[in-house]
C-alpha cells in the first residue's frame, strides 16, 4: 500500500500522549493552577480526537464550552479564593495504594471489555457530524431533551446566583412584604 | 477511520481510571472536581467513538447533552465549594464529614 | 315438648342479664332476676313431670332436637335434650333445691359487693347443670360437665381477693380437670365403639356391641368413672371438696352438696346398660364408693371446722351413692341422691345461718350454747342431722337403708358391713358437730360484737321447706318389698338394657332394717355421751393425727405429684426465661448490634463512599465481562 503508518495514526498517537500527560497532570499536580492547566491540555487533545472521529460540531463545542468557559471558571475560583488543602499530612481516610489498585483494576476491566469491539467502522457520508446534521437531529428527534437542557442551564444559573449570595447582615429583619399569613 | 476503535476506547478507559484515581487520592475539593471533569470527558470520547463506529449521529447528540449538564454541574459545584470555603475556611473533602454516623 | 329448651335457657338468660346489667340495676332487680329464672325453670320442670306422668310408662321418653352441632367424618353430634323420668327427676332437684338456695342467698349475700355477680354465676351454674342432666348424648353432657366445673371455680373463688379462696378455686378446677381427661377419653372410646354418644343408642346396643366383661366395656366404664371421681369427689380425687368450703355457704350447699357433685352418680345411672356389661368396673365403683364412705366418715370425726365436717360428710354420702350404683341398685342411688340433696342442703344452710349470726366463724371450738339464741336454727340442724344419721322416719333413713339392703341382697356382704360401720360413724360425727355448736356453754370470744340472733325470714323460709322435705321425703322411696314411688317412676329408664335383677326376700329385710336403726341410734348415744356428757376422755394422739391429716393422702399427693410438677414448672420457667426469651431478646440485641456495626460504615468521608461505589461497579463489570 502507501505509507507504513497513516497520518491519522500519528495524529492519534500524539493526541493520546498529550491527553495522558494532561490527565496525570490534573491528578498529580501540587498547585491547583497546574491541575487546571493539565485539564486544559486534556480538553484540547480530546477536541482533536473528536475531529479525527468526524465529530466537527462536537469538537467545536468542546473547545468553546469546556476549554473556553469551564476552565476559565475554574481558574477564576482558584485565583480568587486562594484555597489550601491539608494535603501534606499522611492520609488517614483511604490508603492511596487502595485507590491505585482499584483504579488499575477498573482500567483493566474496561480495556478488556473494549477489546471485544471488532470489525470495521461503518462508512459515513460527507455530512457526518456537521452542524447541519447534528442540528437537524437536535431540533427534531431530540427536541424534548433539548428543551429540558435549557431548563437545566437556567436552573444552574439561578442556583449559582442563589448559592453565592452573602448572608444578610445581622440586625436587619428580612423583608416581609408580600408574604401571606402570619 | 484507520485507527481501530479499540485504541480510542483504550485511551478513554485510561483517562477514566485516572479520573477515578484523582477522586480517591486527592483531598483538595477543586482537584477532585477536576478529576470528575476528566471522567466526563473520557466518557464523551467513548460516545463519539461509538457514534463513528455505528455511523449514526446519536452518540454525538448524547455528548452534546453531557456537555450541557457538565456545564451546569460545574457552576453549581463551584458555588457550593465557595460556600463551604466561606463557612469553614477549608476545601479539604475529609473535613466535610457532618454525615458521619 | 320443645318448650323443654327453656328449662336450661331461663337461667342462662338470667346469667347474661345479671352479668351485664345486674350491677347497674341494683340488688332488688338482680335478686328477682336470679331467683325468678330458676323458679320459672322449676315450674316448667313440674309441667314436664305432669306431662310424663300422663303418659303410659313405655312412652315416657322424648328427644328434643335443638340443632345439628357438627359432623366430623362418620360421627354426628346434635344438640339434643332427652326428657325422661330420670332427667326430669334431676331437673326438679336442681331447680327446686336450687331455687330455695337462691332465695336463701338473697339474705345471706345481702351485704356483699358482688351481689349481682354472685347471682349471675349461680344462674350460669344452674343452666350448665340442667344441660348436664337433660343431655341426650355424652357430648352435650360434657358441655354441662365442664360448665359446672367452671362455675364451681368461679364461685369457690368468689371472694378472690382472699388467697385461700383463690387457691381453693384453682385446686378444684385442676383436680376435676384431671378427672375430665378420663371422661373425655371415655367419650372418644364410646365414639369408637358405638359410632355415636347418644344415650338411647348406647343403652339399646350395649349388649350387642360390648362383650360381657371385655376390655372395651371395662375400659370405657373406668374412664368415665375417673371423671366421676373428680367431679363427685371420691378417692382419689376428693381433695378439692374440703377446700371448696372457702366459697359462700349457699354455694357449698348447692354445688357441693346437692347438685354438681352428684353428676358422677347421675352419669353412671344414665349409662347403666353399659356398666352392666363390665362387672369388674362395677366392682371398682362399689369398692371405691365404700372406701370413700368410711374414710371420709373417719376424717369428719376430728374436724373442727363446721363446714369441713359437712364437706367430708358429703364425700362420705356420695360414697354411699357410688356404693349403690356399683352393685346395680340404680334406683337406690338416685333416691339417696334426692334425699341427700334435701338434708345436706338443709344442714349447710343452717350452718350458714350460724355463721351469719356469729359474723363468719366456722370454727366449732369457738361456738357452743347456740341453742338458746338460735332455737329455730338448732331445730333445723337437728332435723338434717337425724336424717343424715339415718334415723327413721326421716328420709335419710329410707334411702340409706335401701342401699345397704341392696348391698346385702346382691351378695356384697363385705360392702354392706363397711356401709353399716360408716353409718355408725356418720351418726357420731354429726351429733358431735351438733353438740359442739349448739349445746354446752358458749365458747365465743367476748369481743364478738353483736349478740347472735336468728337469720332474716328470707333465709329461714327455704330452710323450713327443706326441713319439711327431709321429714316427709321418705315417702318417695318407702319400700320394704315392692318398689317405691320413685323407683316405679324411674323403672322404664332403668330397665332398658339392664340384666335381670336378683330376687329379693322379705324375711331378711326386717333384720337388716333393724340393724341399721340400731347402729344409727347407738352412734347417736355414743356421741352424745362422749361430747356432751364428757364421759370418755383422752384418746390416742397418733390416731387423732392420722385422722386429722386424712391418712396423709394429700401429703402423699403433694410429695409425689405436686412438688415434682412445681419443680418441673420452675425448671421450665428458667428455661423459658433464659433460653427462649433469651433467644428472642438476643435476636433483638443482635439486630441492634448489627445496625450499630453497619452504621460505622457511615464515616462521612466522601472518598470512602466513592471507593465503595467503585468496588460495586467493579463487581458488576467483572460479571458482565466474564459473560
Amino acid at each position: 500500500m502507501g505509507e507504513a503508518y497513516c497520518v491519522e495514526g500519528v495524529l492519534f498517537a500524539v493526541t493520546a500522549v498529550l491527553a495522558l500527560a494532561g490527565g496525570v497532570g490534573v491528578i498529580a499536580a501540587r498547585e491547583p493552577v497546574h491541575s487546571v492547566l493539565g485539564l486544559l491540555l486534556v480538553l484540547i487533545s480530546l477536541a482533536a480526537d473528536y475531529l479525527l472521529l468526524g465529530a466537527q460540531f462536537i469538537a467545536a463545542l468542546q473547545v468553546i464550552i469546556y476549554a473556553g468557559a469551564i476552565v476559565v471558571l475554574f481558574v477564576f475560583i482558584v485565583m480568587l479564593l486562594n484555597m489550601r488543602s491539608g494535603e501534606g499530612r499522611p492520609d488517614r481516610v483511604l490508603p492511596p495504594v487502595l485507590g491505585i489498585v482499584l483504579s488499575a483494576a477498573f482500567a483493566a476491566l474496561l480495556i478488556a471489555a473494549a477489546a471485544t469491539v471488532r470489525g470495521p467502522a461503518a462508512s459515513v457520508g460527507a455530512d457526518y457530524g456537521t452542524v447541519q446534521q447534528v442540528g437537524r437531529a437536535l431540533f427534531t428527534v431530540y427536541a424534548l431533551p433539548f428543551e429540558a437542557a435549557s431548563i437545566v442551564l437556567i436552573v444552574g444559573m439561578i442556583g449559582a446566583v442563589a448559592l453565592s449570595k452573602r448572608p444578610a447582615p445581622l440586625g436587619a429583619p428580612p423583608a416581609r412584604r408580600g408574604v401571606v399569613g402570619r | 477511520m484507520s485507527v481501530p476503535a479499540v485504541c480510542y476506547l483504550g485511551l478513554s478507559a485510561v483517562l477514566f481510571a485516572l479520573g477515578t484515581l484523582g477522586v480517591l487520592v486527592r483531598r483538595s475539593a477543586l482537584v477532585v472536581f477536576m478529576s470528575v471533569e476528566l471522567m466526563l470527558n473520557a466518557v464523551n470520547l467513548t460516545l463519539v467513538t461509538f457514534a463513528r463506529v455505528r455511523g449514526a449521529v446519536d452518540g454525538q447528540i448524547v455528548v452534546f447533552f453531557v456537555l450541557v449538564v457538565a456545564a451546569a454541574e460545574v457552576v453549581i459545584g463551584l458555588a457550593i465549594i465557595v460556600n463551604i470555603f466561606r463557612a469553614r475556611d477549608t476545601v479539604d473533602v475529609d473535613d466535610v464529614d457532618l454525615l458521619r454516623g | 315438648m320443645t318448650a323443654a329448651i327453656w328449662v336450661p335457657l331461663f337461667p342462662l338468660l338470667g346469667w347474661a342479664a345479671n352479668g351485664l346489667w345486674g350491677r347497674r340495676w341494683g340488688r332488688g332487680a338482680a335478686a328477682v332476676l336470679g331467683c325468678g329464672t330458676v323458679a320459672a325453670s322449676f315450674v316448667l320442670s313440674v309441667v314436664l313431670l305432669r306431662t310424663l306422668e300422663a303418659l303410659p310408662p313405655e312412652a315416657r321418653s322424648f328427644q328434643v332436637d335443638l340443632y345439628h352441632w357438627f359432623t366430623a367424618g362418620p360421627i354426628d353430634v346434635p344438640m339434643r335434650l332427652l326428657i325422661d323420668p330420670l332427667s326430669v327427676t334431676m331437673a326438679l332437684i336442681v331447680t327446686g333445691v336450687g331455687g330455695l338456695i337462691h332465695l336463701y342467698s338473697v339474705g345471706y349475700m345481702a351485704d356483699d359487693e358482688g351481689f349481682a355477680r354472685y347471682f349471675s354465676y349461680l344462674n350460669l351454674f344452674t343452666a350448665a347443670m340442667l344441660t348436664l342432666v337433660l343431655a341426650a348424648n355424652l357430648v352435650v353432657m360434657f358441655i354441662g360437665w365442664e360448665g359446672v366445673g367452671l362455675c364451681s371455680y368461679l364461685l369457690i373463688a368468689f371472694w378472690f381477693t382472699r388467697p385461700a379462696a383463690a387457691a381453693a378455686g384453682v385446686k378444684a378446677f385442676l383436680v376435676t380437670r384431671l378427672g375430665d381427661v378420663g371422661f373425655l377419653l371415655g367419650i372418644f372410646l364410646a365414639f369408637g365403639i358405638f359410632g355415636t354418644s347418644d344415650f338411647g343408642i348406647l343403652t339399646r346396643s350395649a349388649i350387642a356391641r360390648l362383650p360381657l366383661g371385655g376390655t372395651a366395656a371395662t375400659l370405657l366404664c373406668l374412664l368415665l368413672f375417673l371423671g366421676a371421681t373428680g367431679k363427685s369427689a371420691q378417692l382419689p380425687l376428693y381433695i378439692w371438696l374440703p377446700d371448696a368450703m372457702e366459697g359462700p355457704t349457699p354455694v357449698s350447699a348447692l354445688i357441693h352438696a346437692a347438685t354438681m357433685v352428684t353428676a358422677g352418680v347421675f352419669m353412671i345411672v344414665r349409662l347403666h346398660a353399659v356398666y352392666l356389661r363390665a362387672p369388674l368396673a362395677m366392682e371398682v365403683v362399689a369398692v371405691v364408693g365404700g372406701a370413700t364412705a368410711i374414710f371420709a366418715a373417719c376424717w369428719a370425726l376430728v374436724e373442727n371446722d363446721l363446714k369441713r365436717v359437712l364437706a367430708y360428710s358429703t364425700i362420705s354420702q356420695l360414697g354411699y351413692m357410688f356404693l349403690a350404683v356399683g352393685v346395680g341398685a340404680w334406683g337406690a342411688g338416685i333416691f339417696h341422691l334426692t334425699s341427700h340433696a334435701f338434708f345436706k342442703a338443709l344442714l349447710f344452710l343452717a350452718a350458714g345461718s350460724v355463721m351469719h349470726a356469729l359474723g363468719g366463724t366456722t370454727d366449732m371450738r369457738q361456738m357452743g350454747g347456740l341453742a338458746r339464741p338460735l332455737p329455730r336454727t338448732a331445730l333445723l340442724f337437728a332435723i338434717g342431722a337425724l336424717a343424715l344419721a339415718g334415723i327413721p322416719p326421716f328420709t335419710g333413713f329410707f334411702s340409706k337403708d335401701e342401699i345397704l339392703s341392696a348391698d346385702f341382697h346382691y351378695g356384697h356382704v363385705a360392702l354392706w358391713a363397711v356401709g353399716l360401720a360408716a353409718a355408725g360413724l356418720t351418726a357420731i360425727y354429726i351429733v358431735r358437730a351438733f353438740v359442739m355448736t349448739f349445746l354446752g356453754s358458749p365458747r365465743q370470744p367476748a369481743a364478738a360484737g353483736h349478740a347472735p340472733h336468728e337469720s332474716p325470714r328470707i333465709m329461714m323460709v327455704p330452710m323450713d321447706v327443706l326441713a319439711v322435705l327431709t321429714l316427709f321425703g321418705g315417702v318417695l322411696g318407702l319400700s320394704f318389698t315392692s318398689p317405691g314411688d320413685l323407683a316405679r317412676f324411674l323403672a322404664p329408664v332403668l330397665a332398658a338394657g339392664a340384666g335381670p335383677l336378683p330376687a329379693e326376700s322379705t324375711r331378711g329385710e326386717v333384720v337388716l332394717v333393724g340393724a341399721s336403726v340400731v347402729v344409727a341410734l347407738a352412734g347417736l348415744v355414743v356421741a352424745w355421751l362422749i361430747y356432751d356428757k364428757r364421759l370418755v376422755r383422752g384418746g390416742s394422739r397418733a390416731i387423732h393425727a392420722l385422722l386429722a391429716h386424712q391418712f396423709y393422702i394429700e401429703d402423699l399427693y403433694n410429695a409425689l405429684i405436686v412438688r415434682p410438677v412445681q419443680g418441673t414448672a420452675r425448671l421450665l420457667a428458667v428455661f423459658d426465661r433464659d433460653e427462649l426469651d433469651g433467644a428472642v431478646t438476643g435476636l433483638g440485641r443482635g439486630v441492634g448490634r448489627a445496625g450499630r456495626d453497619l452504621s460505622r460504615l457511615e464515616t462521612g468521608f466522601l472518598r470512602q463512599y466513592a471507593a465503595y461505589a467503585l468496588v460495586g461497579v467493579l463487581a458488576i463489570l467483572v460479571y458482565w465481562v466474564s459473560r
